[in-house]
This record gives structure tokens, sequence and C-alpha cells, in this order.
């Protein structure tokens, strides 16, 4: 069963290979172009240039999509906020969400006026994604 | 030379000679794709949607995979069980409902909700053996957990079902029908999946608005239990008796709204002036979400046994019957309450008093229900 589920979350070793063996190359077509045209041979020197550009270019693209599709695996764990607060003085604090806690529960006493304090809320924040224009 | 003189030297050679003497082996090579295209265009379509709809299998596996994760640990976590709990969690998520029969619809109703009541009883039951040491509220909650892993592992087997049929026919309209409507069920498996989370943890989710605001409306008043898994406070607003429901929190739970409205209503011969019904409704794209709205008739979701035996209630003592709704996306209606929510539930209130008294007169009786999951949310 874990094993299932790694390999949803991981990159394949074949395909790392090929992404790097192509870089590899792409990176070598760089140079050589460097080099041709070092020597005045200038349509080698374009041709290798454009081969070395493609496929940085591709491997790149191929190693971002996939860890992209690796980090889309992932389940966010959005921070829960706690307010609780004091009915008596006002007092209010907020803390990170704790196993247990259920908005109207008593918790601990107040800091100001020793009298007890309840939670009053519970919520995630999110952070709204630009808008696209709505006629 | 430079980068731009070399350009235009390779634009110019490229110019002079398109293709030269090879030019032929161009033209035969686009009839090849054109032909090929003619005949097999379908068939690299089809591919290409099994690619999508693989795609989108891999990820329903990862999160089916981790919702039963968080299912077992949850359960060692909390019910502290002697045996592992795995083979009865793979067993849990297994199981199915048959619904009634509906060929000759009359009394359909009761039928289902005889089988809904058994499915519960048995899910409970189940928990309990799993957990033995969690509480009712956490009975309720890791009740939910499961409920959420098993719409996961339901929704990844139905598409990998259609997936495996496309492959094998090779029919486009087969592979078609699950890709078309892939965008919706990943949107509500990701919404299940942080669903699961907030069940393990007891977090309050969105669907809870409308429980949210019947506590808020009884907190600090005194409450009684009605049937089945409901609370009511006798709150007085504006003169007018307000009859507050809600089901019974912390633990996650929806109660029979429909036997706790029909018992208040028979409790005062059925003299309710009117009944506000408060929950969390799917908003259209484009909406806010939290957006309070207002309008009329029972707004209660779920399997439809509940609204018609609210119906059916009303109907007998003509009561008018008043709904007051949060409007937010499925995702956000199982995940943790949104700060919108929460921030909307005050608005609620406020929208609730004011039906009560545009439409009630002093002395008379009202029944306010709050509905939704009341995970997260006591009172």
């Amino acid at each position: 069963m874990g094993k299932e589920a790694n390999t949803a979350t991981r990159i394949s070793s074949f395909v790392l290979m090929v992404i790097f063996i192509t870089l590899a190359l792409s990176l070598t077509a760089l140079i050589l172009a460097i080099t041709a045209f070092n020597y005045g041979n200038e349509i080698v020197a374009g041709i290798l240039l454009m081969m070395g550009f493609i496929g940085v270019a591709l491997s790149s693209y191929v190693l971002f999509q996939t860890r992209k599709r690796i980090l889309r695996l992932r389940i966010e764990t959005p921070a829960i906020t706690t307010t609780i607060e004091c009915k008596k003085c006002g007092f209010k604090s907020v803390r990170e969400f704790q196993r247990g806690d259920y908005i109207f529960k008593e918790v601990e006493p107040c800091q100001k006026c020793n009298d007890k304090m309840l939670i009053t809320a519970i919520y995630r924040e999110v952070k709204e994604k630009e808008r696209t224009f709505v006629p | 030379m430079n980068i731009f003189q070399l350009t235009v030297v390779l634009q110019n050679k490229i110019m002079q000679e398109p293709f030269g003497e090879y030019s032929w082996i161009f033209n035969l090579l686009f009839y090849i794709i054109f032909i090929v295209f003619l005949f097999y265009g379908q068939r690299f379509q089809v591919y290409i949607m099994l690619r999508e709809v693989e795609g989108s299998l891999y990820k329903l596996r990862y999160i089916k995979d981790e919702g039963r994760k968080i299912s077992i640990e949850t359960i060692k976590e909390i019910g502290k069980p002697q045996t592992d709990p795995t083979v009865r969690v793979d067993k849990f998520l297994e199981y199915f409902t048959i619904a009634p029969q509906s060929l000759d619809p009359a009394g359909v109703v009761w039928k289902l909700e005889h089988i809904l009541d058994v499915r519960d009883v048995r899910f409970k039951d189940e928990v309990k053996m799993m957990a033995p040491a969690a509480d009712e509220t956490q009975v309720n909650n890791l009740e939910n957990t499961l409920e959420a892993a098993m719409a996961l592992n339901y929704i990844y087997k139905v598409i990998r079902h259609f997936y495996l049929l496309g492959k094998k026919t090779m029919s486009l309209y087969v592979i078609m029908q699950v890709q078309m409507q892939l965008p919706l069920i990943m949107k509500e498996a990701e919404a299940y999946a942080s669903a699961l989370k907030a069940f393990a943890y007891g977090q309050p989710i969105g669907d809870g608005a409308g429980a949210l605001v019947a506590a808020k409306l009884m907190h600090g008043y005194e409450m009684r239990k009605i049937p089945k898994d409901n609370i009511v406070a006798t709150v007085p607003i504006e003169g007018r008796t307000a009859y507050v429901i809600k089901a019974e929190g912390p633990g996650g739970n929806v109660g029979k709204t429909g036997d706790a409205v029909k018992t208040i209503i028979e409790e005062n011969d059925g003299k309710i002036a009117t009944i506000i019904m408060i929950d969390a409704a799917l908003k259209l794209e484009g909406e806010e979400v939290g957006e309070v709205a207002e309008g009329v008739g029972a707004a209660i979701g779920g399997p439809g046994v509940d609204q018609f035996k609210i119906e059916e209630s009303i109907l007998k003592y003509h009561i008018p019957i008043n709904a007051v709704i949060v409007k937010e996306d499925i995702g956000d209606a199982v995940s943790p309450m949104r700060k919108e929510i929460f921030d909307s539930v005050d608005k609620a209130v406020e929208r609730v008093k004011q039906v009560v008294l545009e439409k009630t007169k002093e002395g008379d009786k009202v029944i306010i229900v709050g509905v939704g999951n009341t995970i997260g949310i006591g009172q």
C-alpha cells in the first residue's frame, strides 16, 4: 500500500535519467556551438546553438512539469486559528487550533480577570487569487 | 559576426533553398500525416483523453490512500484499539447502501429513512468496535472521517472503471463521459481530502454555518435534547418565543432535523407563526463566498427525508416557512470553515432576527432551525 502511494509522489528514475542526458547533450551542443563559431563555421554554430537551446528548454520544461505534478498531489493543510475570548473583560487571544477545540468550549481562565474564557471562533484564512474580469 | 548577422545568414539560406531537391519528401510526409489523421484522428484523441484521465487517476489514488492512512492513524490515536484496525477500515471503505425500490413511489421516503437509520447504526457500531476508547463526540468525528475516506475510495474506483473500460474498448464516447466531468469530480475529491483532516481533528466545516447561527442564538439559554441527536433552546427575541434547534455538537453530527421540527410543532399543537431555516448553500461561480440570501422553503440538503418530513408537518398546520442561506462552494462546505463564512454567520443572525420582526408579532412562537454538520461547534 505504502509502496503504491510512493509511486505517485516519486519521479521515475528512467524519466530523470532521460531528462539529465538531454540536458547534458544540450549543454555540450552549446559549448560546441561556441567552438564552431570561433572556427568561423557560422552555419554549424547556428544549428548547434538552436539544438542546444531547444534541448535545454525541453528538458527543463519536462523537469518543471514533473515537479509540478508531484506538488499538485500534496494535500494542503491550511492553518486554522482559534480565538479565545473573555466574556467579562473582553480580553482576546488568538492561537493555533488544537485537537479538542470547539466553538463555545470553556478553556483556561482569563489572564486579566481570572474568569472563564470561551472559544468564540475557529476558522481558516484563505488568500484569494487575483480575480479575472467578469462582465 | 554577431548573433543578428548570423540569424540573417541562416534566414537567407533557408529562403534561397526551401528544402531543395528533397522537397518531395516533405510533400509525401504531409500526405502521409494527412491520411493517418483522417483514419486514426479519433484514436489519437482517445489516447490524449486517456492520458489526461490517467493523470487524474494518479492523483485520486494518492488522495484515497492518504484518506485511508489518516483514518487509520486517527483511529489508533483516539480509539486506542487492542488490534490493528487496518483490516476493519479496509472493510468499512467497501461498504455500500442499496437505495429502496421506487417503482411504486408511495412510501419510498419511509423506506429510505429506514435504510439510512440501519446504515447509521451499523456505521456507529463499526466505529465503536474499531475505536473502543473513543467518546461519543470522537465516535461521530471518526465516523465522518471514515465516510470521507469512503467517498474518496468510491470516486477513485468509478474513475478507474471508466478509464479501464475506455482503454479496453478504445471508445471515444466511453472515455469522453469521464473526461468531460473530470474537473468537477477532481474538485469534489479535493474537497473531501481537506474534509478528512477537518473531521479527524474535529474542526468546524463550512457546512456548519447554519448550525453556528443557531448556536450563537441559543448560547447561554437552557437547552434540552429532542429526537434525534438534536437540541432545542427557548430564546426570547423581541417579545416572541423562538425555539432554536440544532444538531447536538461538538461531534460531527447533522441530526434528524425533520423529527426535531415535527416534535416542536406537535408540542405547540401547530401554533407556530413561522419557521426559519438557516443552511449553507452551494454558490454559483461569480458569487461571493459567505453571501447571505433569503427566500422561502425548507433549506435542507441530504437524501430528502428530513425535507419531506418538514414539508409534511408545515402543510398539516399551514405554517409559513422562510429560509436564510450562506453561500459557499463544495470545497468550502466540507473543508475547515473559512473566515468569510464565519464572518457571515453574524450577518445571518441579524437577518434571522429581522425576519422574526417582520413576519411575526409579539407573543408569537417561531422555530429557528440551524441546519448542517455541527462538527467543532458546541452550543
